[in-house]
């Protein structure tokens, strides 16, 4: 290990790129450890209160770009009281303090408030790209200031967020000097926009490659928008309303057939369908499309367009494509990779497609890695017929609207179907299960589910032995989520030392009592183990009766940073 | 695997393994009927005997106090848990030696022991699998399963035999007839075990509603599970529905009641906005998913307001404003919605704009609206609402 001088070994390290490989260089030996840490550019942090910020700053002192992930994951379903916490602010303060050179900032789940937006766009003069998904806790005039202090900016992605919009004028914020923006995506964002404005942003950023507009955007401006940049390959349409036979729309015929590097498409947030046919000219050359934000196009209009997309490898739609429609999918693209059919409408009852479709996707499309499917129903054969015809699932999530539904024809659990995904998909890492479910899923999964990362679980399940089959089983779990389901002490005091191999785990509305809880924590200092008492359904006087008090919400993780000191009141941390 | 499988259980045990698989319909059809249940449970039982577990001191000691308890109902949790719990220690590889030979090997018949959880599942599974294996066609996997539904009693069969049902064997085999019998006629049983062919037995709706967390009529927090984000866009994007010609499609969200779980509260079934009314200090709640229309909620509004408002009028010194209501009587609070009465009803919607409520279509209100106000009348109109910027901006607080 010492043949080497130490540019060498940074050198060879540079070609490791993945953070789990990089986390393995480090463990080598001292030397490495070293020197990966300080050559580590990119830093991935699961879960931002698994260790403090400075310990980050200070090991990885070359660090540009960092990830962070805030609310566990069934924040995204309202499970989490807001509050809860995932503040990014103390890791800004604590980067800026420690000059730590950022230049990217991605964020999963957290909450963003102005400040920290503003002291972020104060404090990295290399700063170059924000990439906000599902957070929450700011307002545009936070990204006045990212607009107006990111000397750089090269990059503003906003996903999915909870914005706050005073109708500032931030998007006029981009000094004039601005030309390096590459992708900017605003889709989310309510209010109305500084149309020209936008305008001349794009028409002085020549190296624009992604935009993604809001609702506000109407179809003139995206027009122009488009004349203007016809380099764009990834295109979000805000607002798709017009007459068909007016002259914009012709116009905007005339601009999108110049788009010919346009690979991605998605947005349509407000919708005329019979107009889409002004797209059809790119769908040969389109390799992702979402049009899941867009309940306004009707099965036939969605039909038309995708037959037109052969190249498709990224598929993102609401359920009202019907399984006639995913029949089409399954004909015409056959690059396939992901599909994600969406509800259009998320209560019972209505939504459009079934097994069937699903099976003929698997049938179509060869390539399939990643799905995420909703659906009025399932059988446990079609399920084993898509195991049969698609065994390599990376990601597959099962959402049958009715939480606990049986096989629509035989009226059986759907033990069976899952234990044939898991089975057959020999490299699945992420799977979520919905349906009736006993125990014999979870004995199946422990058993097969080899290369599982994250499990989902909700109204499944019949006693501990589940749970247990699949602490026991999977090796590589690290994150287990669990809701509504009969699993309780017995089940989370089992291996106790599993949760320190994983990230996360997440009880809800199951049967682990308080005092199940108390004594892991006794158990594993090394995890924080919260309780989120909301509504103050608990009571914590003490005494030994509380113990037998149910947990209704337990999340627990591993961590480097102790106790956290920003709990709310309702948080309490064992 | 055969090797081992015969050197432990013997000739005896493989007739009687072979015909409980395959008897599981009878199970659940038998389950009334103690005679069967009985002759089979002690065919279980001299099974169970002969293949002890490792962790066997436990076992057997489980084994004898359970068989007391054949016909009990209770308890099929606690013992499968305990079995389970005691087991856990044991095995860890099991998961990857389904078609391989068992790596923990033990001396002598603990190899073949049908254990409860996730060991059991392994050893045993691999043991039934090639068992079965060996009596029947050879299907390895769930992949060989006919894919069409209407060999569904093969089907069932087939995969009662070929998978490694621990949760059945277990009942079946081990542990306590208790956990045999109640697992059968427990809800597991009634859920897996019933006969493929048959329609779904009254059992099974009487289970599945049996545990209390698992059914979920109407809509439950955070199910389905998608975010607030997606859920608001069906209601949101139906204006611009509005105007087109609508081919009724199941995506028509204008048919949905989209009574959305936009957190205006904190993880609450329901939807509760604050309602304040003018003249009354204390504002109150109302839970918009209650109601599906507007009249309904004009008529939810005035029985909230309506023992408040008398209040106030009676506290409220000397001259009242309606002179036709007398002391101590409440009067209805009507025209709410059309302007007619004394109050109108508008809302500050997510925007932040103030909007005179009745406007649009009741699920895009309920989706748009944060909070409700009940205005005098006479204020609204010189308010203009909604229109002026200006307007919004002091309407906005």
């Amino acid at each position: 290990m010492n043949y080497f001088p130490d540019e060498v070994l940074e050198h060879i390290f540079d070609f490791v790129g993945s953070h789990k490989d990089r986390n393995s260089v480090s463990q080598v030996c001292k030397l490495w450890y070293r020197i990966e840490s300080y050559s580590r550019q990119t830093v991935f942090v699961g879960n931002c209160y698994a260790i403090g910020p400075e310990r980050v700053a200070e090991r990885f002192s070359g660090l540009k770009s960092i990830t962070l992930k805030g609310k566990p994951h069934f924040a995204d379903f309202n499970l989490v009281p807001p509050d809860w916490g995932g503040f990014v602010y103390p890791w800004i303060e604590a980067f800026a303090r420690s000059r730590v050179g950022l230049e990217e900032l991605r964020l999963k789940r957290m909450v963003v408030s102005d400040e920290s937006l503003e002291l972020l766009s104060r404090s990295f003069p290399n700063f170059k790209s924000l990439v906000l998904v599902s957070c929450e806790g700011f307002t545009t005039d936070g990204l006045a200031a990212v607009a107006a202090y990111c000397r750089q900016l090269k990059e503003l992605d906003l996903q999915e967020n909870d914005v706050e919009d005073h109708r500032g004028h931030w998007l006029s914020c981009f000094p004039e000097s601005s030309t390096s923006l590459v992708s900017l995506n605003f889709a989310c964002l309510k209010g109305d926009i500084n149309l020209p404005a936008l305008e001349r942003l794009v028409a002085r950023s020549p190296n624009l490659k992604s935009l993604r507009l809001s609702r506000a955007v109407p179809l003139d401006v995206l027009q122009r928008i488009l004349i203007r940049a016809p380099q764009l390959l990834d295109l979000g349409v805000g607002s798709y309303l017009h007459d068909p036979d007016s002259e914009n729309y012709n116009k905007l015929v005339t601009a999108i057939q110049k788009c010919k590097s346009v690979r991605s498409l998605s947005g349509f947030l407000d919708v005329a369908p019979h107009c889409l046919s002004a797209f059809h000219i790119i769908c040969p050359n389109l390799t992702s499309l979402n049009l899941s934000y867009a309940p306004g196009i009707y099965d036939n209009e969605l039909i038309k367009l995708i037959r037109h997309c052969h190249k498709l490898q990224r598929l993102w739609i609401l359920d009202c494509i019907g399984d006639k429609g995913l029949e089409v999918v399954a004909s015409t693209c056959k690059d396939l990779e992901e599909l994600r059919v969406f509800p259009s409408d998320p209560y019972v009852g209505q939504a459009a497609v079934t097994e069937e479709g699903l099976v003929a996707i698997s049938r179509g499309c060869q390539k399939l890695n990643s799905i995420l499917y909703f659906c009025q129903q399932m059988t446990n054969a079609a399920l084993i017929t898509v195991a049969k015809n698609c065994p390599n699932f990376v990601r597959f999530r099962l959402c049958i609207l009715d939480p606990t539904k049986p096989d629509a024809v035989t009226q059986q659990p759907l033990d069976e179907g899952f234990g044939a995904i898991v089975q057959a998909c020999k490299g699945l890492k992420r799977l979520s299960l919905s349906g009736l479910l006993t125990d014999q899923v979870f004995l199946y999964i422990g058993m097969y589910a080899e290369q599982l990362e994250m499990l989902s679980i909700a109204f499944a399940g019949d006693s501990d032995k589940g749970m247990q089959y699949v602490l026991k089983g999977c090796k590589k779990l690290r994150k287990l989520e669990i809701r509504d389901s009969p699993f309780g002490n017995a089940a989370l005091l089992m291996d106790v030392a599993k949760y320190e191999t994983m990230r996360s785990l997440w009880m809800s509305s199951c049967e682990v009592t308080l005092g199940g809880c108390k004594a892991l924590a006794k158990r594993m200092p090394g995890l924080n183990v919260e309780i989120i008492n909301e509504n103050d359904q608990m009571e914590f006087v003490g005494g030994c009766d509380d113990d037998r008090q149910k947990v209704e919400k337990m999340y627990l993780y591993r961590t480097l940073a102790g106790q956290r000191r920003d709990a709310p009141e309702f948080v309490w941390t064992l | 695997m055969m090797e081992e499988c015969s050197k432990g259980s013997g000739a005896a045990c493989s007739p009687k393994l072979l015909d409980l698989i395959p008897k599981e319909m009878e199970w659940a059809v038998a389950k009334g009927k103690n005679g069967d249940v009985e002759r089979s449970s002690v065919e279980i039982r001299k099974l169970e005997l002969r293949l002890g577990l490792p962790g066997d001191d436990e076992w057997s000691l489980k084994n004898t106090n359970t068989a007391k308890n054949m016909n009990r109902e209770r308890d099929h949790h606690d013992s499968l848990f305990s079995l389970g719990y005691f087991n856990h220690g044991h095995h860890h590889n099991h998961h990857h030696h389904f078609h391989h030979h068992q790596p923990s090997h033990k001396a002598g018949s603990h190899e073949m022991s049908p254990q409860v959880g996730p060991v059991a599942g392994s050893s045993s599974s691999s043991v039934w699998f090639n068992q079965q294996q060996q009596q029947l066609a050879p299907p390895s996997s769930f992949l060989q399963f006919p894919t069409t539904t209407k060999a569904a009693t093969d089907k069932q069969q087939s995969s009662c035999l070929l998978l490694p049902t621990v949760a059945k064997e277990s009942s079946q085999l081990c542990c306590t007839k208790v956990g045999a019998i109640d697992l059968q006629q427990g809800p597991a049983e009634k859920k897996a075990f019933s006969p493929p062919a048959a329609p779904p037995t009254p059992a099974n709706t009487a289970v599945a509603n049996s545990s209390q967390k698992r059914t979920a009529p109407g809509p439950v927090v955070g199910w389905p599970p998608i975010r607030s984000f997606r859920k608001n866009l069906a209601s949101s994007s139906s204006s611009s529905k509005q105007q087109q010609t609508t081919d009724s499609q199941s995506g028509n969200p204008n048919k949905k009641a989209a009574t959305s779980d936009k957190p205006v509260e904190v993880c609450k079934k329901g939807m509760f906005v604050k309602i304040n009314m003018d003249g009354v200090p204390i504002g109150r709640k109302v839970d918009l998913t209650a109601y599906d229309s507007y009249p309904r909620l004009s008529t939810a509004v005035d029985e909230l307001f309506r023992g408040l408002l008398a209040a106030q009028r009676d506290s409220s010194a000397g001259g009242n404003i309606n002179k036709q209501q007398q002391e101590g009587e409440e009067k209805a609070i009507t025209g709410l919605l059309d302007g007619s009465g004394e109050y109108t009803l508008v809302y500050e919607d997510n925007e932040g704009d103030r909007m005179l409520v009745g406007d649009v279509p009741w699920h895009m209100f309920v989706s748009t609206v944060k909070r409700l106000r009940v205005l005098k009348s006479s204020e609204v109109s010189a308010l203009s609402l909604g229109c002026s910027k200006q307007e919004k901006m002091v309407a906005m607080k």
